[in-house]
């Protein structure tokens, strides 16, 4: 399971000098058509946005009455045709907007969309002529030699192993190893934190080992480092190897076997299990949460040496909380989904992906009341996580109830920062021996 | 899938100073300086003659997978040999099903554009134009019929895919190791190389 940041993709237009498009709300522009397609409109609440785009492809849907259109119709080449993802250009700074796939209702358009359209005729057709000559050249200078540099080693390891998700796995680790009783153990506490983060790792490494022509066809993942060929897949499996090895002998032998034994068992579901049942059922939803749920599990086991019930509220919190984040974020993602053979919830099933997600989130609320049930927090904390868990329910309810993009990205960004936040309320309502409950985490 | 490819396209590339791929074309000096495995079809890309390393390129319009240029080396042993042409064939076999998968779904989804807005009557209404669209609802009717009519494809292609990756990096392994064997048994003896 990942957490990915909202960023903007960019498209490339044939042989044509992009420029950058922002998406603003409420604002009126008009520039009159130049080189550069910057038109924006906001008449009556319909705007025109435009994804960032270089070179040589771009991609535009429009927006009417806040609903998002695709178009049915290709536009001549070369303007790209917006069902087509083409990529040529190894040098694009590939972010990702996940919802850009999506096309919407209406067969209500506004003479802006059509005005636009001629605007983007006559350009495409004045630049045809520069395009196959720039084109050729152009792709010359796209072939790289596939050496491996050293100085780009530690960037390109990073990216195979996903370091921020890595990060975040290692986080909650740590809110899981600071919410356990006991003395705060410093040693045991850098140690489980490294063996994690290795074996997370490692796990990614794999992961993306195994999925090299499927991440090659979809937006988000089409830049990682073996799709890109800046490293062999064997060095890939050698890496995780170095990782896994390590990191799973420093749980095992410097913090306590059963943790040792969750991160192997981790790095088994996530590579062996997830990754595979991803094309295979939407099951695989469900595995993933479990994925996410153990880190949590083994900081508190570093900690205690047991899996005793707060243990596993941890691990069911983190559960949940996979729901709405990964059913919201896959909502926008349809497309490639369907493209590339995945079996997400949100294609087979989207009934029951809302409804999923609705549920884990009302089930944050009452798994937030057992925690002071179970002796891990105060009382103090269900009260002070009710706003932000009923916002986040609000959320999932509007996700569910609507069913469209603008409720799926609120849902996603929702649960980027509800669950630091969470576990920070978590930590600072956590239950002290001696009922110290105001105290100041000294970990943080 | 042969090793070398010719063409009269490696021919019109300004950059290349040294054929790469078209051997029964070349004077056999500049065959000598570099050899190497084009990747079928489109590629006009030849590497520049001194390099030795394989060459990556953009990715393809229709499978979105990048080609490779496989470097030849001179002393190319047969495990080695074994070890590119599996390479080669998996890139070939999947450039083949990707490219073939994506232009089905392009296909596929405007037919289902089409055959929906016609259901609805395209042109109704004072707002339609020529840019009549569909609800994402709509087309989630799309991508769900989608996968599930390719599923099993998917899951011959996955098994396939499985195995290849393994096998090419298991020999990736091998070649590596016979690599190492063959610098450390070359070192007491300090041939000159």
């Amino acid at each position: 399971m990942a957490v990915f940041p909202h960023t903007l993709s960019s498209r490339l237009l044939t042989g044509w000098v992009g420029g950058c498009v922002w998406y603003l709300e409420r604002r009126a522009i008009l520039e009159s058509p130049h080189k550069f397609m910057h038109l924006f409109r906001n008449v009556n609440k319909q705007w025109i946005t435009f994804q960032h785009f270089n070179f040589l492809k771009r991609m535009y849907v429009t927006q009417v009455n806040r609903i998002l259109n695709q178009q049915v119709k290709p536009k001549p080449e070369p303007v790209a045709s917006p069902f087509f993802e083409k990529m040529s250009s190894g040098e694009a700074k590939a972010e990702i907007d996940e919802m850009k796939s999506l096309s919407s209702p209406s067969l209500s358009l506004s003479r802006k969309p059509s005005e636009k359209e001629l605007i983007e005729v006559e350009s495409a057709s004045v630049i045809e002529s520069s395009v196959d000559v720039g084109k050729e050249a152009k792709e010359e200078k796209q072939w790289k030699e596939m050496k491996l540099h050293l100085d780009d080693l530690p960037g390109i390891l990073a990216r195979l192993s996903k370091i921020k998700l890595t990060a975040l796995v290692v986080s909650t680790t740590s809110a899981g190893f600071a919410l356990a009783p006991g003395p705060f153990d410093w040693p045991c506490f850098l140690l489980a934190s490294l063996g994690t983060g290795l074996a997370s790792c490692a796990a990614n490494s794999i992961n993306q080992f195994f999925e090299v022509p499927f991440d090659s066809n979809m937006n988000r993942t089409k830049n990682r480092p073996l799709v890109r060929g800046q490293i062999s897949p064997l060095l890939a499996v050698s890496f995780a190897a170095c990782c896994a090895v390590p990191g799973v002998a420093l749980l095992t032998w410097g913090v306590n076997p059963l943790t040792g034994a969750l991160g192997i068992f981790n790095i088994f579901l996530y590579t062996c299990c997830y990754t595979p049942l991803k094309r295979m059922s939407i099951a695989n939803t469900w595995v993933g949460a479990v994925v996410g749920a153990v880190p949590p599990v083994m900081g508190w086991t570093a900690a205690t040496g047991s899996l005793d019930a707060g243990a596993l509220l941890l691990g069911g919190i983190l559960y949940s909380w996979q729901f709405p984040h990964f059913n919201a974020l896959s909502w926008g993602l349809r497309e490639d989904y369907s493209r590339g053979g995945y079996c997400m919830m949100s294609v087979t099933h989207p009934g029951l992906c809302r409804r999923v997600a609705l549920r884990h989130c009302l089930a944050l609320v009452g798994l937030c009341v057992a925690a002071p049930v179970l002796d891990v927090t105060t009382w103090a904390f269900p009260v002070v996580s009710l706003p932000i868990n009923l916002y986040i329910s609000y959320l999932g309810f509007r996700f569910y109830k609507d069913a469209d993009r603008k409720s799926s990205r609120k849902l996603f960004f929702c649960s980027l920062w509800h669950l630091p936040l969470l576990l920070l309320l978590m930590l600072t309502c956590k239950r002290r021996p001696g009922k110290d409950g105001d105290k100041e985490d000294a970990q943080s | 899938m042969a090793a070398l490819r010719s063409g009269p396209k490696a021919l019109r590339s300004p950059l290349c100073r040294g054929f790469a791929g078209g051997g029964s074309r070349l004077a056999p000096e500049r065959r000598a300086e570099r050899r190497d495995a084009a990747p079928g079809g489109a590629s006009r890309f030849c590497p520049p003659r001194k390099s030795r390393h394989d060459w990556i390129g953009p990715p393809d319009k229709h499978s979105n997978l990048r080609p490779v240029h496989f470097y030849i080396p001179e002393n190319e042993s047969s495990l080695e040999q074994k070890l590119r042409e599996l390479r080669q064939e998996t890139q070939a076999w999947n450039q083949q099903f990707w490219a073939n998968q994506n232009l089905s779904f392009s296909k596929e989804k405007e037919a289902f554009i089409q055959a929906r807005l016609q259901a609805r009557g395209l042109g109704l209404g004072a707002e339609s134009g020529p840019k009549a669209t569909l609800s994402a609802e709509d087309m989630a009717d799309f991508y769900k019929e989608f996968l599930s009519k390719n599923f099993q494809k998917h899951m011959c292609y996955n098994r396939d895919w499985y195995k290849r990756n393994f096998a090419i990096t298991f020999i990736m392994g091998r070649v590596a190791l016979q690599r190492i064997w063959n610098k450390l048994r070359q070192k007491p003896k300090r041939t000159s190389c």
